[in-house]
């Protein structure tokens, strides 16, 4: 037979192969081993606060510290919130309105944002003068902007529609390492507790994991039937949470390399949009389109609360580093905190 | 049928090629729907007589929501309506006597909306329809057809928009009167409020979600021809920006020889990957979630108090201050990474290595991580300075690498970028855990602040809890008002003679 049908059988045969090395370390299911556990009793969280002040849909939102977060909204601007006060800290004008991503540098000296622009502007907060400016605009991506992540004041992750994330230099401007391999368009990222790895979703329905450092992609987890919007990880590191159209949720561990468990329940038929553990990875928060957002035992995979209170679909979500809070974000122009 | 159903079926195909993202919570709420109309199981429709007349093909919101909690694994009424409401916004079914498409557990009468109208169909409806059907809606003589306030200002708007092509729209909206008015009057009653019902999906009511708005993200994808441009009235005219076309979906494209060679290359690592038995990683998780909880704030009330629903901040203000609480020290007990994590775990760290004479791991440690955050015009001269002082020979702070790892970083500086010593950060981190860490569990400055001994700042200590205490009283988790004034009498004395001058001595309040 041709060369090429040779390679093609040898593929097939690897996934095979790959299959069943799976398999073959599936002594106890999670369900099995948490049989004897619990359920996490009814968790009912409340509206603390709600931050009003954008004009129209809110499509991202991501904590810098306890109580200070950054939001992006569809009325063309960047808000950094002291979230306790519902304060406005920064109110930054941006230069397209089409925005889909925010993120908030750990040091607290960054915000950046993204969109249909394929750029990813990054402003700085302690300015000289006190005026929020743009530092930089990294461009290069061939598509929309999805998501990004600041690993430190000078490297940040992007994920775009153009199938790629990128590692940037930022005070370069320059890409310092591309990770392609997905086949669809990658639309969110998360990065581990390291810094040495991330994680990135995508509409090929699958999740993979890259080493940063030498822009590997080291695993590739499947089995959503639909595009991934929103990923993340368990805060132990050891385990990635995705977030899917087909309204499922799914856990995936990286040691032993298999999805350990699925979120999802008859009475639930629209996407995920958003997700987030909470601090101890006990609980799922998952924002969906029908409006709320709910809580799943991550171990048990039942549902025990939900957060109504958005009069349109969720569209983001962060648990604050401390774990006090969570912040759901929507199409109603609102950001809600609750606890 | 009016409308026509044949046309559902084969666009359906069409659809789950072009809109897998928004196509599967369709096809899920489709599927329910379908059942709902099942001759035996589904939903009892019936017509109701009213006063003069009958109203056709009608269940109440009640039957919904019953029909819900029995055939869905639905837990109460509350989510009952909610997907109820969900299929209502979407159009499924609507409140024969309102625009506004929500469900009401009541007895509001429903009906079902026509499959040609249905979601899966795709629709985009044009304005040009939206002022047929306006205008259609004025010419018949009916008070359940009158205009509602924003729908009278839509039509003004259209006819604006539209000025120089509104004669043939006037004719297009007096063609379909016509043709209503020849059809049977209940048949009429029904085409008519299923027709009004696809218009409040796809032009609400100002103030109602629109569900066909579709996510950026998404909707830069689905630019393709394959959307049902087709009129909603088949109207065939200039007015038309361009006709429908049916380009094949794209096929998926076949891998490439270096394709294939990458992919079994990429097959073979993961084949050769080892992986950890799921009862490991099950044990694992379920013990890390554990030992967690309490320290997660959604399971276990924080000590002193949640902020956020407290109004309290001592939480954060103990935090930010140099001394450690013991819930804080004890999770440094966990593992190394949280010692690392922890600015003040960090500095307790190093001052016991430096008791030690031994802290020069941690210190390369920290000089490394630093080094990853620093600009990329200062990395060369930091590696170089890193390398001096802990791996040169001769280094001051000589650490102990094996010789793997430092043959390769000799040759990094050589080339210096961020990750110059990762090999030998990574050597260093792993000695830490094994031994400077497990050492300073278990040396006695650890255990002591594990155990809390307080400093002698008591009074600092007494009037922040007087502070606490007036603040628990004042929101109302405090003791009964005549406890409180007591009490309050008694810290009052107690503060005052700290203040007289009893500073120096502390002991003796």
């Amino acid at each position: 037979m041709g060369e090429m049908e040779q390679l093609r059988k040898e593929a097939e045969s690897l996934k095979d192969e790959i299959t069943a090395a799976r398999k073959a370390v599936q002594d106890l299911t999670l369900q099995d081993h948490v049989a004897g556990t619990a359920v996490v009793g009814r968790v009912q969280l409340k509206t603390r606060k709600t931050l009003r002040g954008h004009l129209s849909k809110i499509y991202a939102v991501h904590w810098g510290d306890s109580k200070l977060c950054v939001s992006a909204s569809q009325d063309g601007k960047l808000i950094v919130w002291d979230s306790y006060t519902t304060n406005k800290v920064h109110a930054i004008p941006l230069k397209s309105s089409w925005v889909m991503t925010c993120s908030y540098a750990p040091s607290g000296n960054m915000v950046a944002c993204g969109g249909l622009d394929n750029m990813c502007s990054i402003y700085n907060l302690k300015g000289k003068d006190g005026n929020v400016k743009v530092m930089r605009e990294l461009a290069a991506h061939t598509g929309y902007l999805s998501c990004c992540r600041f690993l430190n004041d000078n490297e940040i992750i992007t994920s775009s529609g153009d199938c790629t994330c990128v590692l940037w230099d930022i005070e370069t401007g320059s890409q310092k390492t591309v990770f392609a391999g997905h086949l669809g368009d990658c639309m969110s990222l998360g990065v581990a507790p390291d810094f040495n790895t991330f994680i990135s979703g995508a509409c090929d329905f699958t999740a993979k994991l890259w080493d940063i450092r030498d822009g590997q992609c080291r695993q590739t987890f499947g089995g959503h039937e639909s595009d991934i919007n929103a990923i993340g990880f368990f805060p132990n590191g050891n385990a990635v949470i995705t977030g899917s159209d087909d309204a499922s949720c799914k856990l995936y561990d990286l040691r032993s390399d298999q999805e350990l468990i699925t979120y999802q329940d008859s009475g639930i038929m629209c996407g995920v949009t958003s997700l987030a553990p909470s601090l101890s990875g006990r609980l799922i928060l998952a924002g969906y389109d029908d409006f709320n957002c709910n809580i799943w035992d991550s171990l048990k995979a039942e549902r025990v609360g939900v957060l109504s209170g958005h009069d349109n679909r969720v569209s983001c979500i962060g648990v604050t580093p401390d774990g006090m809070a969570c912040c759901t974000g929507s199409w109603d122009s609102f950001l809600k905190i609750w606890n | 049928e009016a409308f026509g159903t044949s046309y559902h079926h084969t666009s359906l195909h069409h659809t789950a090629e072009m809109f897998s993202c928004v196509f599967l919570s369709i096809v899920q709420m489709e599927d329910v729907i379908a059942r709902m109309q099942d001759e035996k199981n589904g939903i009892p429709i019936r017509t109701v007589k009213s006063f003069l007349s009958k109203i056709p093909s009608v269940f109440s919101g009640s039957d919904i929501v019953q029909w819900l909690l029995k055939n869905l694994c639905i837990e109460d009424q509350v989510e009952a309506l909610h997907l109820g409401t969900l299929m209502a916004a979407h159009g499924y079914f609507f409140p024969i006597s309102d625009h506004v498409l929500t469900l009401k557990d009541d007895g509001t009468f429903y009906r079902f909306q026509t499959p040609y109208f249905w979601p899966s169909n795709c629709w985009e409806p044009e304005n040009t329809d939206y002022a047929v059907y306006l205008c259609k809606r004025t010419m018949q003589n009916k008070a359940r057809l009158e205009l509602a306030d924003y729908e009278a200002e839509s039509l003004a708007r259209l006819q604006r928009a539209f000025a120089r092509k509104w004669e043939f729209i006037f004719m297009q909206a007096e063609a379909q009167a016509k043709v209503d008015k020849k059809r049977d009057k209940i048949e009429r009653k029904i085409l008519d409020s299923q027709e009004r019902a696809f218009w409040d999906v796809h032009r609400p009511v100002p103030g109602c979600v629109n569900t066909t708005e579709v996510d950026i993200k998404k909707s830069s994808r689905m630019k393709n021809p394959h959307k049902t441009r087709k009129s909603v009235y088949g109207l065939q005219n200039d007015i038309r920006s361009h006709s429908p076309t049916h380009t094949p979906a794209p096929e998926a494209k076949q891998p490439t020889e270096e394709e294939l060679r990458e992919q079994i290359k990429f097959g073979q690592a993961q084949l050769d990957r080892h992986r950890l038995k799921m009862s490991k990683v099950a044990e694992s998780l379920l013990s890390y979630t554990e030992q967690y909880s309490d320290y997660d704030p959604f399971l276990c009330t924080p000590d002193p108090s949640n902020p956020w629903i407290s109004d309290d901040t001592t939480f954060w203000e103990m935090e930010a201050s140099k001394e450690p609480g013991q819930t804080r020290v004890r999770r440094w007990g966990f593992g190394i990474n949280e010692v690392l994590k922890d600015p003040i775990g960090r500095e307790q760290f190093l001052k016991f290595l430096e008791s030690e004479f031994s802290s020069e791991n941690l210190r390369f440690w920290l000089a490394v991580q630093e080094l990853k955050k620093r600009p990329i015009r200062e990395v060369p001269t930091r590696v170089q300075e890193i390398w001096e002082e802990f791996l040169a020979p001769g280094a001051p702070s000589a650490i102990n690498v094996d010789s793997k790892s430092y043959g390769k970083t000799t040759q990094n500086v050589k080339d210096p970028g961020r990750y110059a010593f990762e090999d030998a950060q990574e050597h260093i981190y792993k000695l830490m855990k094994s031994d400077s860490y497990s050492r300073f569990i278990r040396s006695s400055a650890y255990q002591e602040l594990l155990q809390a001994k307080k400093k002698l700042g008591g009074i600092q200590d007494r009037r922040t809890s007087f502070e606490k205490f007036t603040r628990n009283v004042v929101s109302g988790s405090g003791p009964a008002p005549s406890v409180m004034a007591y009490l309050t009498y008694q810290t009052a004395a107690l503060v005052r003679r700290s203040l007289s001058g009893a500073l120096s001595h502390p002991q003796t309040l």
